[in-house]
Formats: structure tokens, C-alpha cells, sequence
């Protein structure tokens, strides 16, 4: 399929003894949002930072099968685990902004790949900001630290801070799940705006954010793909019994 | 539903009344005053220091500088026998005439006289004052002094500074040497440690210099150490070897100082003398280096926990957007663990400032003025816990050493005062945003 940009075939992963992820193959399409639904504890959080290779950080992972970005495997042994995580940024649940400025948030990405010239840092910082339309809050107190910003504003620093690396996929945990309904409708718009450049991946409980939101829907239960469909499709005609009632609520 | 619960359903200003709980309120009592006692506690001991060498800031008060009697010529001696008084050091305070063999027991005529001996016995000839070591004639007899000193009348040797001193004490016997505090104080800012002397001579100057020099060596020495070592081990070790290292090091911690001391003494002074050829084998350097090994558990155990306390969730941020993990390590785990490496290092240089054994034995104890770090040092604690049980109690020297004591104290707090409300904030600033 020439528009897939991530493909898996026959993922599993263990977390010592315990699969956590059991054979899952799909295709994720480029410049659109995907987003993983499905009840706590299913294995779509697992699946996301698998996508990244964020689980490598856990000494008792095993994977196998195969996850082919642009056609190339990133757990493949000759693939620096560095230059992958370069290309696929992460937003994470709870809003992580580091315990510098805000300018220092922003750039840090930049400034440890190796631009040190004040002039582009400026530049992209304040593109970073301007794409995860935040700049307008913040330009005026980019010296201030970010732990004084709200939860909203934090996550959306998050955001831009993803941004300022020009990632190709933006993998995102549960943007949303802690914020006020006003921060999630600018997160969600920000989503809609970014997926012009970037493949988007979005995991939520939110059965509503999911469907406002993407353009395709992935539903997970105990560690399997049940279903992956155009998200009108999954919303209003499910191929699977499961999907169906987990998305009118009978269970989850 | 209303059975469940009979008593908690009545919302009646009965069950709302304000209780009075004994236990939790005397747990509360308690704990504050223990806080309170132990707060207490550290400055009452300030006082009873700084107390202890009040006698010195008496101006022109009739307290008698006991050291300064004797006439000026005298030999610059240890302890206070003048030349005059030369006798072979002997044990107890017999006079010369009265001597006689030491006997147990019952006084014993003339004529009951025998050398007390286990074994054969001996003629009346060989009858000596009985002595440390072997017996002394009278023309061995000499002061004792420090080291290799040679005897000479002071007035020899003195440079420009301490003839004036010598003029002032003139003066001052005759005036009963009532002034002999007032010089006392003059004299702390000199750089001539001579406390036991006819002419002591309290110079603090080359002490201070002596305990700046060794605090800094060390501090170089274990500071990056200590903390390279913690950002190694929470930050790149795996748990397994976390698990060995961390109890290995903190091990060193409980490493009693007199055995560091030693150590240096022995092994290191040798060793960094055949490396580096410096004259003097204990020094500056050497006990730096053996500071440094009693700081460093210290230093990298809170720094340790420091780090080990830094959220997760940055590290994970950091390694998402691509960074590597020494760049995760040093430009995100180790400022946000600012705060906590930063009283690390300040326990670390309490440590050092204070540490007496390793001092004594390690940095060859002469106040000596010299930026060369392989040169010979002083340090404040040294200098107390080598003379203090020298000295005689409410003598100037004894005041002096106690001021000392708490100049150490001053110091101590003045640098966590600065470093708490000045540094630190500066640092938190810089590295995490106002």
C-alpha cells in the first residue's frame, strides 16, 4: 500500500512470562490520525510505545515479530535506537515538561542534535510554539519556568516540544485525559491541524475524542487487535460483535 | 440502610462537636519539643565555646597571660621550663637533691636504701634518677623542642614583627603584663602560629589558609568523583550492579577517619611522593586527597538519592525526542537534581572543614603561607585536636583554641546560610527557570 507509513506484521510482546501483545498485524496510514481505543489494560498503551521503542527501557521486554517504518524494521539490530526516536516523537499522558524554561523546553531537542546557533533556535522555538498554537500565551515569559504553566498549557508545550525535532509520526498517550474540556478541544484541534504534516497516533479512552478526531480507529481487548476500520465505519457499522459492544458501553 | 450507620447518619451538633484528641495532641507536643531540644542543644554548645575563649577579647583586664614570665632570652621551648630550671625530665616532681630511688610503700631510711629491682640486686652506684629511656648526664640536657628546631635565643631569630611584640612585652611586664590579652587579639592576624612560647604568638592567618587549601583540594578531588559516580549509578548501571556499588560506597562512609588518616600516612604520602617528587611527603595534596576519601561517600550517597529522585517521566521525555543517555543524563537528570547535589556538596565541605584525624595525620600540621598545594598545612581542627589537651586550662592558648572552635562553627554556617539563600537560588535559576 503506497500510503501505509507504519507497518506491523505479527507483533508480540512479553513482559517476562506475560504477553502483554499477541500477534498483532496492521498498517497505519500516512498523514492521518489513528487512534487506539479500547478498556484499561488491553495493550494499546504497550502497542504505542512499542512504536517508538520506548519499551526497551523495561529490562524484562521481549518482542518479536516485525514493525516496519517506511519499510525499514526499527528493531532491526543495525537501527540506532536514538535516530528512531528523532523521527517518531511522543506526547505522553501526564504532561512532562522538563524543569527548565519555557525557550529551554523548546529548544532542548534542537540544541542536542547539534544546533547551537541562537538566531535558528529562536526560530524554531517560536515556530514549535506557533504550530501547537501556544506562542500567543507564552511569548512574552519564555524565561519563565514551565512548571508554573497550567496542565493545558504544559501538555501543549509538550506538544510543541515534540514538534521542534520535525518528527515524521507523533505518537500521542492519552493527550487529553487530564485536562479540563477546554485544553482537550485545543489539543484536539491542534491534532487536526498537525495531521496536514505528520502521520498522527492517538491512544484515548475517550470514545468521543476518538471519533471527533481520527480518521481511523484501532480497537484493542486483552492484548489483540480486534478490529482496525475507518472511524465512521467502526463508529456506526463494526465488523466485530466486540467492538460494537464496546463502543455502545455494554462493556469496558 | 439507616441501621449501618445509626450514630453517623444524625448530623446533630452533638456529633459534630469538637473532640479532644490526648494522644495525637501529646505526639505533637512531643516531637516539637524533642525539635526544639535538639536546636537548643547545638547552640547552647556554640555558647559554651565561644565562652570558653571569651578571656581573650578582655581589654587591658587583669587576666595574667601565664605564659609570658619568664625572661626574654629564653630558648623558645614546649612547655614552660626555663634554663634555669633544667633538670633531667623525670618522672613526678622530685627536686635534684631529694633524689632517691622510687619506693612502694612506706617512707625508708638512708641507710634501707636499695634500688628497687625485680631481679639481681644492684650496688648503690648504680643508683640513678629514674628516667624515660636511658639515663641523661647534666650536659645532654637541653630544652625540648619542636622537630629540629635549634636552640637559640629568641632574639635571634626574631623578624621585624614579632621584635615589636617583644618590645610591647617589655612594656607590658612592666605594667604587670596586664595587656597580655590585648596583644593576644593583635596577634590573630598575623601569620605565626607560636602558641607556646614566652612570646606566643596566635597568627590565625596561615590556619585559615591551611583549612581553605585542603577544603578546596578535597573538594575537587571528591566533588566530581562523588557525583560522576552517582550519575553513573542512577542513571546508567544496571540494578544488579546498582546493587552492589551503592552499599560498597556508602561502606566508606562508616570507614573511621583515624583509619583513612593512617592509610594516607602510610601509603599514599609514599606514593604520590614517588609520582610527583615534591620535598615535603605529607602535605596539602596528600591530605586532600585523604579528605576527599572520607567526603566522597558522603557526596555521592545524596547526590545518589538526588538523582535517583528525578521523576521518570523527564527521563522518558528526553529519550522521546531523540537524545541519547549521557545527553539524557547530563542536560536533563543532573539539573533537575540540582538541588540535592548542591547539599550534597555542602555536607561534603562540612565534612572536610571539620575533619580532624585525617588532618592531624596527613597534612604535616605547619601553618605555613604558601599557594603551593605540596607544601605542609594547618588546618583549624588539627591545630585543636593536637594542642588542646596540651594546654592549661584558662590559659590564653586554652581561650584561643576554643575561639577557634568557634570560628569553625561560624564559618560552617555562615557558608550554608550563603549558599542556601544565595547560591542555590542563583543555580536553580540558571539551570531550571525562574
Amino acid at each position: 500500500m503506497k500510503n501505509t507509513k507504519i507497518e506491523v506484521k505479527d507483533l508480540s510482546l512479553y513482559y517476562g512470562e506475560k504477553q502483554a501483545l499477541k500477534n498483532i498485524s496492521l498498517e497505519i496510514p500516512r498523514n492521518k490520525v489513528t487512534a487506539l481505543i479500547g478498556p484499561s489494560g488491553c495493550g494499546k498503551s504497550t502497542f504505542l510505545r512499542c512504536i517508538n521503542r520506548m519499551n526497551d527501557l523495561i529490562p524484562s521486554v521481549k518482542i518479536t515479530g516485525e514493525m516496519l517504518v517506511e519499510g525499514i524494521d526499527i528493531y532491526d539490530k543495525n537501527v540506532d535506537v536514538v535516530n528512531i526516536r528523532k523521527k517518531i516523537g511522543m506526547v505522553f499522558q501526564k504532561s512532562n515538561p522538563f524543569p527548565k524554561s519555557i525557550y529551554e523546553n523548546v529548544a532542548y531537542g534542537p540544541k542536542i542534535n547539534g544546533i547551537n546557533n541562537k538566531t535558528e533556535l529562536d526560530e524554531i522555538v517560536e515556530t514549535s510554539l506557533r504550530q501547537a498554537a501556544i506562542w500567543d500565551e507564552l511569548k512574552d515569559r519564555l524565561d519563565d519556568s514551565a512548571m508554573g504553566l497550567s496542565g493545558g498549557q504544559q501538555q501543549r508545550l509538550c506538544i510543541a516540544r515534540t514538534l521542534a525535532v520535525s518528527p515524521d509520526i507523533i505518537l500521542m498517550d492519552e493527550p487529553a485525559s487530564a485536562l479540563d474540556p477546554i485544553s482537550t478541544s485545543k489539543i484536539e484541534e491542534l491534532v487536526h491541524e498537525l495531521k496536514e504534516q505528520y502521520t498522527i497516533i492517538i491512544v484515548t479512552h475517550n470514545m468521543q475524542q476518538a471519533a471527533r478526531t481520527s480518521d481511523y480507529t484501532a480497537f484493542f481487548y486483552l492484548g489483540e487487535l480486534i478490529e482496525l476500520g475507518k472511524t465512521n465505519t467502526i463508529f456506526t457499522k463494526p465488523e466485530q460483535k466486540q467492538t460494537e459492544d464496546y463502543i455502545t458501553g455494554r462493556f469496558g | 440502610m439507616n441501621s449501618q450507620f445509626p450514630i453517623n447518619q444524625n448530623f446533630t451538633k452533638e456529633s459534630l462537636k469538637k473532640q479532644f484528641r490526648l494522644s495525637e495532641f501529646l505526639a505533637e507536643k512531643i516531637i516539637s519539643s524533642i525539635a526544639f531540644l535538639s536546636i537548643t542543644i547545638i547552640i547552647l554548645i556554640f555558647f559554651f565555646v565561644f565562652k570558653e575563649s571569651l578571656p581573650i577579647f578582655h581589654f587591658g583586664k587583669s587576666e595574667k597571660a601565664k605564659t609570658e614570665v619568664s625572661s626574654e632570652s629564653m630558648p623558645e621551648s614546649y612547655g614552660s621550663t626555663s634554663v634555669e630550671d633544667l633538670k633531667p625530665e623525670s618522672y613526678g616532681s622530685e627536686p635534684k637533691e631529694d633524689l632517691k630511688p622510687e619506693a612502694y610503700g612506706e617512707p625508708v631510711s638512708q641507710s634501707d636504701l636499695k634500688p628497687e629491682s625485680y631481679g639481681e640486686p644492684v650496688s648503690q652506684s648504680d643508683l640513678k634518677p629514674e628516667s624515660y629511656g636511658e639515663p641523661v648526664s647534666q650536659t645532654d640536657l637541653k630544652p625540648e623542642t619542636y622537630g629540629d628546631v635549634v636552640v637559640e635565643p629568641l632574639t635571634e631569630t626574631t623578624t621585624k614583627d614579632s621584635s615589636i611584640s617583644e618590645e610591647n612585652q617589655h612594656q607590658d611586664k612592666v605594667a604587670e603584663n596586664n595587656e597580655g590579652t590585648d596583644q593576644t587579639w593583635s596577634t590573630f592576624l598575623t601569620t605565626e602560629w607560636v602558641p607556646v612560647s614566652n612570646n606566643p604568638r596566635f597568627g590565625l592567618i596561615g590556619l585559615l589558609i591551611g583549612t581553605i587549601k585542603v577544603t578546596i583540594i578535597a573538594m575537587l578531588i571528591a566533588g566530581p568523583l562523588a557525583i560522576l559516580a552517582a550519575l553513573y549509578t542512577s542513571c546508567f548501571a544496571s540494578k544488579r550492579k546498582k546493587e552492589i556499588i551503592k552499599p560498597i560506597i556508602e561502606m566508606l562512609a562508616a570507614f573511621p577517619s583515624v583509619v583513612i588518616g593512617f592509610f594516607a600516612l602510610i601509603v599514599l604520602a609514599t606514593f604520590f611522593q614517588n609520582i610527583f617528587g615534591y620535598d615535603s611527603r605529607l602535605n596539602a595534596f596528600i591530605g586532600g586527597v585523604a579528605m576527599a576519601l572520607a567526603a566522597i561517600p558522603i557526596i555521592y550517597t545524596i547526590s545518589e538519592d538526588a538523582l535517583s529522585a528525578v521523576p521518570k517521566t523527564y527521563t522518558e521525555a528526553s529519550l522521546a525526542l531523540g537524545a541519547s543517555k549521557w545527553q539524557t543524563a547530563f542536560f536533563v537528570t543532573l539539573p533537575a537534581a540540582t538541588p540535592g547535589i548542591f547539599a550534597a556538596l555542602l555536607l561534603g565541605i562540612g565534612r572536610v572543614f571539620g575533619e580532624t584525624m585525617i588532618a592531624l595525620m596527613a597534612t604535616g600540621n605547619a601553618a605555613l603561607l604558601s599557594s603551593n598545594p605540596f607544601e605542609s598545612v594547618r588546618t583549624f581542627a588539627a591545630t585543636i585536636g593536637a594542642e588542646m589537651a596540651e594546654t592549661v586550662f584558662g590559659e590564653t592558648h586554652y581561650s584561643v583554641l576554643f575561639f577557634i572552635g568557634s570560628l569553625l562553627f561560624i564559618f560552617s554556617f555562615v557558608l550554608n546560610a550563603v549558599a542556601e539563600f544565595y547560591v542555590k537560588g542563583k543555580l536553580i535559576k540558571k539551570f531550571q527557570g525562574k
